[in-house]
């Protein structure tokens, strides 16, 4: 094997390393507190493009809390949100601002995901 | 401008407002008027209200993030006006418009880019011809690509003949025109692909648009630097060669797999969108004396609307006069027109066929029968099934998986190739590793259940068998064992008169006795007493008022009838009062053995007749048992009745097995026996009595009567009390499985299998590579394929 041979490879070792530090061990986007809304209703909006964000939302276990999802794209990936712990999916319409509205029962995570399971978000109550 | 308006105006930038109409009722002046619209205005997040005294209704814009519709309705309540929401669930409508609007704009888009690009791909192609043919001249290497093989050994000669006059231009004119033209349809047609695997990048997360962009943006910057320097790979034994026929291929056969199955994707809710499209817009509405034509959303309760042959019911409600034959099959599945008269309901969105009828509005809003089924369809075409947790791990991780291997791919073509002296490593590992990333398809695995469900719950629909989700459409698959509550699910639950046997030698005329008898059971308010005095009725007898009535618990009953003292009971009633009945004994005990309740009547002390009551078992019944012991299903009937009652109608339907006497909160014991002996036990009961035994079942079926359909406890929801619906909810459900696994082992297959073919691991052995461009074929027909499997569904038959 030639030099070329090992550079090669160490590059591509290099490259899987990154791929998957930078995709399964960076730490996951911003976390939020939803705050109070002007309905007394804490309220937190999150944008998606390509993502969630913010992707982590910390909410009061018992207490309801309203999502407002800005969806700024149109890419179909992300036409839906699916809340499997509460049985909601909601069509996000591209450009607009979608509400929904859930009650974590308990402490704990709660996640949400498109509607292919490809993005991920959650809900942490404590 | 008004508080509100500045108010309006100031927020309209940051908010997206909602418009509304809402009927208000009982404004009857200016002040009125004034009052409920200051009430509205005071409500935070409303934007505009207007109240309209003459139109009866307040027309809102409000900001949905920060008010609710019901809130609104609070707010003019606390008024003191009426006010309610006649439009069913509007959101649901709303929504399914929005989808469908987005929907078809996505295809339309899709289709342009698809077809254009297609059109500049060809061209391309045709024209890298030359270029190849030039840049082999300067490098000879080996062509490892069949596509490529058979493009040189096939199309150059006939192009060469065909258009001699492009292999007379400067190569460098073509690749610099290439790279134009294809920067050009990248940053067109698939910018789309860019933008959005840079979003989800800067997300640490990665989608099918990553791999897109990464193969064909790696793809397009080798091209590139062979066309500004070629000389650096003719410097290193390497052919210059460009892949911008492979960049504008692959864009165009992606958003042509995009564009179909964004068709197959917006018909997997076509029977959602019918359900929709049922609700009328306006209804014809009695006020004063005359007949108004009004929107629907402004029905009031208690409205009557009256209804003509041809036209849809536009709300729930109950008849007023006139009778018709409706036509329900949209939402019960019942294929005969449903006779109604006055005191029967309707349901909105229905189908008047013959007569003209008047109603009066009961439900409206969220609460109509519509909107119900509605909402229920759209939360279990959102749910997800349980088969779906692996296929959701693995999207989760795939794509930077791929991205991997398409990195492995490449150092062990380059290492390999090099190592073995062969020539153009680079190249080869090169093609390879862009292959790797083309072929790979997550999003047949997110596709393979959902679709399945939405096409399944849709057919259902149809059918009349509303399925909650996922979750108990795969139970439903699994079923061994139904359980079947007798009265109201085997049989009509409504007791009628079977025998009417007078003694012999008594007398008095048949129907007199009759008469007298039901005119005793007219007071009773017992449910056999009910079928007695309809029975009576039916013959067009007059029945008189008991003088005297007494009930004796668990035996009969007794009173004075125009003078005549009668007595109605059992046996042992009789047998007290010292009266014989041995002339009818025989009599009365075939008829229980047939499963009928007899009971004796008496006049004046003598023994005068033998009545009979029975609960009939539906016509469908019996079809119905049949048809799921064909499914290989045990049958177990569950009865509160006696054991010769019981056996009799089991005997008569076919079931196996028969447990009697059970006590209503005995259901439950029942089912969770029969699930302790291993068996996947569906209970069908009336939803209202059996709801701990349909919780308690794996599969809960609550039989509706075509307007309860927000059974809590139950799974499914059957539209109309026909057995059959059963057998034809475990056969969609069992297919429906069928479908998710053939889906989800292809998106697995095609994945576990293509990749390999894409790296590269047939070439040692065969020789077989596969180019590029024939990756991304594969990749855009891969999902295309799951969408088109899932909708199979719909066309279906099922009995």
């Amino acid at each position: 094997m030639t030099s070329t041979d090992w550079l090669v490879i160490a590059a591509g070792a290099t490259a899987v390393a990154w791929v998957c530090r930078y995709f399964f061990l960076a730490p996951r986007a911003a976390v939020s507190v939803a705050t109070s809304g002007s309905s007394g209703i804490p309220e937190v909006t999150i944008t998606v493009k390509g993502g969630y964000d913010p992707a982590q939302i910390r909410v009061k276990a018992g207490l309801p809390v309203r999502l407002i999802f800005d969806r700024q794209e149109t890419s179909s990936c992300s036409e839906e949100v699916v809340f499997p712990d509460f049985g909601v999916k909601r069509f996000l319409p591209a450009f607009e601002k979608t509400t929904i509205e859930v009650t974590p029962p308990r402490v704990g995570k709660y996640g949400f995901t498109c509607g292919m399971s490809m993005l991920h978000g959650s809900l942490v109550a404590e | 401008m008004t508080a509100t308006q500045e108010r309006a105006a100031g927020k309209r930038t940051q908010i997206t407002a909602e418009h509304i109409r809402i009927p208000v009722s009982g404004m009857t002046c200016a002040a009125c008027q004034a009052h409920v619209q200051k009430a509205l205005e005071k409500q935070p997040g409303v934007v505009d209200a207007s109240v309209n005294l003459m139109m009866q209704n307040a027309s809102v814009t409000f900001d949905p993030a920060v008010v609710t519709p019901d809130n609104l309705i609070q707010a003019i309540r606390s008024t003191g006006y009426g006010a309610e929401l006649a439009s069913p669930d509007q959101s649901a409508f709303d929504e399914q418009e929005a989808r469908d609007r987005a929907q078809t704009e996505e295809f339309n888009d899709l289709r342009l880019k698809a077809i254009v690009s297609g059109v500049v791909a060809v061209l391309a192609m045709i024209f890298s011809m030359p270029l190849m043919a030039s840049n082999a001249h300067a490098i000879t290497g080996p062509v490892t690509d069949p596509f490529m093989l058979w493009v040189m050994l096939h199309l150059t000669p006939a192009l060469e003949t065909i258009t001699p006059w492009a292999y007379r231009i400067d190569p460098r004119v073509l690749s610099y025109t290439l790279l134009l033209v294809t920067a050009a349809v990248m940053a067109w047609a698939g910018r789309h692909f860019y933008v959005r695997a840079w979003a989800s990048f800067r997300h640490h997360s990665a989608d099918m648009n990553t791999l897109i962009a990464v193969g064909t943006g790696a793809a397009f910057v080798y091209s590139v630097i062979a066309t500004v320097a070629p000389g650096f790979f003719i410097s290193h034994g390497v052919s210059p060669d460009v892949y911008y026929e492979a960049v504008v291929f692959i864009i165009a056969l992606i958003l042509m797999g995009n564009a179909f199955e964004a068709r197959a994707k917006s018909r997997t809710s076509a029977a959602l969108r019918s359900l929709v499209n049922l609700q009328p817009t306006s209804a014809r509405v009695v006020r004063e004396t005359e007949e108004v034509d009004v929107p629907v959303e402004s029905v009031q309760r208690g409205d009557v609307i009256v209804v003509r042959p041809g036209e849809r019911v536009p709300v729930d409600g109950e008849i007023v006069s006139g009778e018709s034959a409706v036509d329900e099959s949209m939402l019960t599945g019942e294929s005969l027109p449903v006779s109604k008269k006055a005191g029967d309901r309707v349901i909105g969105g229905t189908i008047n066929r013959t007569g003209t009828f008047r109603y009066s509005a009961t439900t409206l809003g969220s609460d109509s029968v519509l909107a119900q089924i509605v909402r229920l369809m759209r939360d279990a075409q959102g749910s997800r099934a349980p088969i779906q947790k692996l296929a959701d791990t693995v999207s989760g991780i795939f794509v930077p998986v791929v991205l991997s291997l398409a990195v492995i791919t490449f150092v062990v073509w380059f290492v390999s190739v090099d190592v073995a002296g062969g020539s153009a490593p680079m190249v080869r590992a090169f093609a390879a590793a862009v292959a790797v990333l083309i072929i790979a398809c997550p999003c047949a695995m997110g596709l393979a259940v959902p679709t399945a469900v939405m096409v399944a719950t849709g057919k259902g629909a149809e059918l009349g068998v509303l399925i909650k989700g996922g979750e108990a459409l795969q139970r439903a698959g699994d079923i061994t064992t139904i359980v079947l509550d007798k009265t109201g699910t085997v049989t009509a639950g409504k007791p009628t008169v079977t025998d009417f046997v007078p003694a012999p030698s008594v007398g008095r005329a048949a129907d007199d006795v009759l008469r007298i008898l039901a005119s005793l059971e007219s007071s009773s308010e017992h449910p056999l007493a009910d079928s007695i005095v309809r029975y009576a009725k039916d013959r067009g007898l007059a029945l008189s008022v008991a003088t005297s009535f007494k009930t004796i618990a668990g035996r009969g009953a007794m009173g004075v009838i125009d003078g005549v003292a009668v007595m109605a009971g059992n046996k042992a009633l009789l047998g007290e009062h010292a009266i014989d009945t041995t002339p009818l004994e025989s009599s009365a005990d075939e008829l229980a053995m047939r499963g009928r309740t007899p009971m004796y009547v008496a006049l004046d002390g003598v023994l005068s007749a033998l009545v009979a009551v029975a609960d009939p078992i539906k016509e469908t019944s019996r079809e119905a048992i049949a048809r799921m012991h064909s499914m290989g299903l045990e049958v177990v009937m569950l009865t509160g009745d006696n054991e010769h009652t019981a056996r009799a109608i089991a005997n008569e339907t076919g079931i196996d097995r028969v447990v009697a006497g059970v006590l209503p909160d005995g259901k439950v014991t029942e089912v969770k026996r029969l699930q302790g002996e291993n068996r996947i036990v569906a209970m069908v009961g009336d939803g209202i009595n059996d709801a701990p035994a349909l919780a308690q079942a794996d599969v809960g079926m609550a039989m509706g009567t075509g307007t309860d359909v927000a059974v809590e406890a139950a799974d499914v929801v059957l539209m109309r009390g026909d057995l059959r619906t059963v057998a034809q909810a475990v056969e969609l459900s069992r297919r429906t499985m069928n479908t998710m696994k053939q889906n989800l082992f292809w998106a697995f297959a095609y994945n576990v299998i293509g990749i390999p073919i894409a790296a590269g691991v047939l070439y040692p052995a065969f020789g077989i590579l596969l180019s590029p461009i024939l990756a991304s074929a594969a990749m855009a027909f891969s999902s295309v394929s799951v969408v088109s499997n899932s909708l199979r569904l719909r066309g279906v038959r099922i009995a």
